[in-house]
């Protein structure tokens, strides 16, 4: 199933245009107040657009003339909060989605059993974690069998260990599927999204495939906001990941031998000539390909991953394309994650 | 927050207020005859009355109360609104007015009262108007504790059971409903106590016939006057009866 929509809420100052391919995931990030909630809320049909479009397929959501209630859309939202009903147990919960497509009720388990949360069925919503509840609202949503899944920020009440355990569940749950995905993280965009569209203050400042806007940006502010080194490799040890640009120590709990990806702020990256001694560091030879103003730094691209540095930086240490240089990023900035 | 000090001396004489008169009518309780006076025909048809006419006044204001609270809280229809603090009438209206509107409402020659005598129906002076008057004065109190109760669940649940594809009454019946219900029977029991010391209105409205219209408070004001120990004992078990109904009600809303 695609998605396409094109809409107006007046007093909200939103207006946004988006597409998502069959089985693709657009992951929509911005800052608190952008707007990218109400798209969800317009898409889910919990708030009326003042003017604008928005179809699945053929399937007409809303136009001039038609308005489809929230139950008549086959759009399932998940929020940040669970909002598990508290009355009913996990199992029930599950259930309950069953019943309201007249769906064969016996098929709850193993949406439970789907997001490892089998050992939950007959658990009350206020005995479960946070964690835990999100599972059990992630069973729930897929078992409504959605055309489009909406996912508002599902991951910004967790504990980030707790977020990384769920971002590897939906993974391969969002893989195949059609899905919306509200977040102000890069990373779950980085990890979870085929394409990416970049909100700021109601408009869509840029929009393409995740990798497009994350490596070359066409805006400062998609720069700002979307600025991730990603490197994917092999674990090599539970912190440490062998990848073709070298290998990086960062924090993590890798099995060894799994795919995995190190993600950091090109912030975060040091640039320097000769290769630099002191504290213990990951430090990667590079060569540098271009450099990009974006507002107060430069964004510097190379062979390896990105340094953002200041204009003064970049003229004391005389960079320029095809220069080759050492990138040193510390452990402590590298996130590792299971890919 | 630390309260000053001084702040004890009013909210102890509020506190006395309410407490020393049960403490008098404790006093003036004839331990040795109370047995008999709560068990004579007139007391039991009072007792019996009340229950019945205010277990119909409660189930009344929960078929009407239910609804009126969904879409005072959930309507977003803009007379709604407007029509909201017509719900609190009844709660600040003295009985006795409330019953002479009842009486022009579904009396022989009131608005309504010619309607109800073509279907043949007699409704002023008869229970039926009893149970009428007690719905009438105990509707806000079952309305306005599940509305509140609604507005501070908020639409979060609904919204998010009417995205899986649940259709407006499966909602109500398995997501709102059984998430209020502790808010229901709350309302439920404080309509219920409120529909059983109903005074001004019934005797407006309905009259005093014993066994028909005669509920235990129009007993104890008419005891009063001929009997005053049997008034004290019928009181008293009014008094027993409402501090069992606010130790419900409020173990519910702690619960809550």
């Amino acid at each position: 199933m695609s998605l396409i929509a094109s809409f107006t809420v007046s007093d909200r100052d939103v207006s946004v245009d988006l597409a998502v391919e069959n089985q693709a995931t657009l992951a929509i990030i911005g800052p608190n107040g952008s707007g990218k909630s109400t798209v969800l809320q317009v898409l889910s049909g919990l708030l009326r657009a003042d003017r604008g479009t928005a179809a699945v397929d053929a399937r007409i959501l809303f136009d001039q003339q038609t308005w489809l209630a929230p139950h008549q859309r086959r759009l399932a939202l998940l929020a940040q909060q669970p909002r598990l009903f508290p009355r009913m147990t996990a199992l029930g919960n599950v259930e309950f989605a069953l019943r309201a497509r007249r769906a064969d009720r016996h098929q709850a388990m193993d949406w439970l059993e789907r997001v490892a949360a089998g050992d939950l069925a007959h658990r009350r919503p206020a005995t479960l974690s946070g964690g835990q509840a999100q599972r059990v609202a992630i069973a729930r949503a897929l078992a409504a069998d959605p055309d489009v899944l909406l996912l508002d920020e599902p991951l910004a009440a967790l504990d980030p260990s707790v977020a990384a355990e769920i971002r590897h569940t939906l993974r391969p749950i969002l893989a195949g599927r059609t899905t919306v995905l509200v977040t102000h993280e890069v990373l779950d965009a980085a990890l979870l999204a085929d394409d990416l569209l970049v909100m700021q203050g109601g408009r869509v400042v840029e929009c393409g495939t995740t990798t497009t806007v994350m490596s070359n940006p066409r805006t400062d502010f998609a720069a700002q906001m979307c600025g991730l080194n990603l490197v994917r490799g092999v674990a090599a040890g539970p912190d440490t990941l062998a990848s073709n640009v070298g290998t990086l120590t960062g924090l993590g709990s890798l099995r060894a031998g799994q795919q995995a990806v190190a993600a950091f702020a090109p912030a975060a990256v040091g640039v320097y000539r000769h290769p630099p001694h002191g504290s213990p560091r990951n430090v990667v030879p590079a060569r540098i390909t271009r450099l990009t103003p974006h507002g107060q730094v430069v964004r510097v691209g190379t062979d390896a991953f990105a340094a953002d540095l200041t204009p003064g930086a970049v003229a004391e240490l005389g960079l320029h394309p095809d220069l080759a240089v050492f990138l040193a990023v510390k452990a402590a900035e590298i996130q590792l994650y299971a890919a | 927050m630390t309260v000053p000090r001084w702040i004890y001396l009013p909210a102890g004489v509020g506190a006395l207020l309410i407490l020393a008169p049960l403490v008098a009518l404790l006093t003036r309780v004839d331990w040795a005859t109370l047995p008999a006076l709560l068990t004579s025909p007139a007391s039991l048809a009072a007792l019996g009355l009340s229950v019945r006419t205010s277990a119909l006044a409660t189930l009344a204001c929960l078929i009407v109360g239910v609804p009126m609270a969904l879409v005072l809280a959930r309507s977003q229809i803009r007379m709604v609104a407007w029509l909201r603090p017509f719900v609190l009438l009844p709660l600040v209206l003295p009985p006795v007015v409330a019953g002479i509107a009842l009486l022009y409402t579904f009396g022989r020659r009131g608005l309504l009262g010619g309607t109800f005598e073509a279907l043949g129906l007699q409704i002023a002076f008869s229970t039926t108007a009893v149970v009428l008057a007690q719905t009438f004065v105990a509707l806000p109190f079952l309305v306005l504790s599940l509305e509140s109760a609604l507005r501070t669940l908020g639409p979060g649940y609904e919204d998010v059971a009417a995205t899986l594809g649940a259709r407006p009454t499966l909602v109500l019946a398995r997501v709102t409903i059984p998430t209020l219900l502790p808010a229901v029977v709350t309302g439920a029991v404080l309509a219920f106590a409120r529909a059983l010391g109903e005074f001004g209105a019934t005797i407006t409205f309905a009259g005093s016939l014993q066994g028909v219209t005669r509920t235990l408070p129009l007993e104890i004001y008419l005891q009063r006057e001929t009997d005053p120990d049997a008034a004290v004992a019928l009181s008293l078990l009014l008094v027993v009866v409402a501090v069992a109904v606010i130790g419900l009600a409020t173990r519910r809303i702690g619960h809550a």
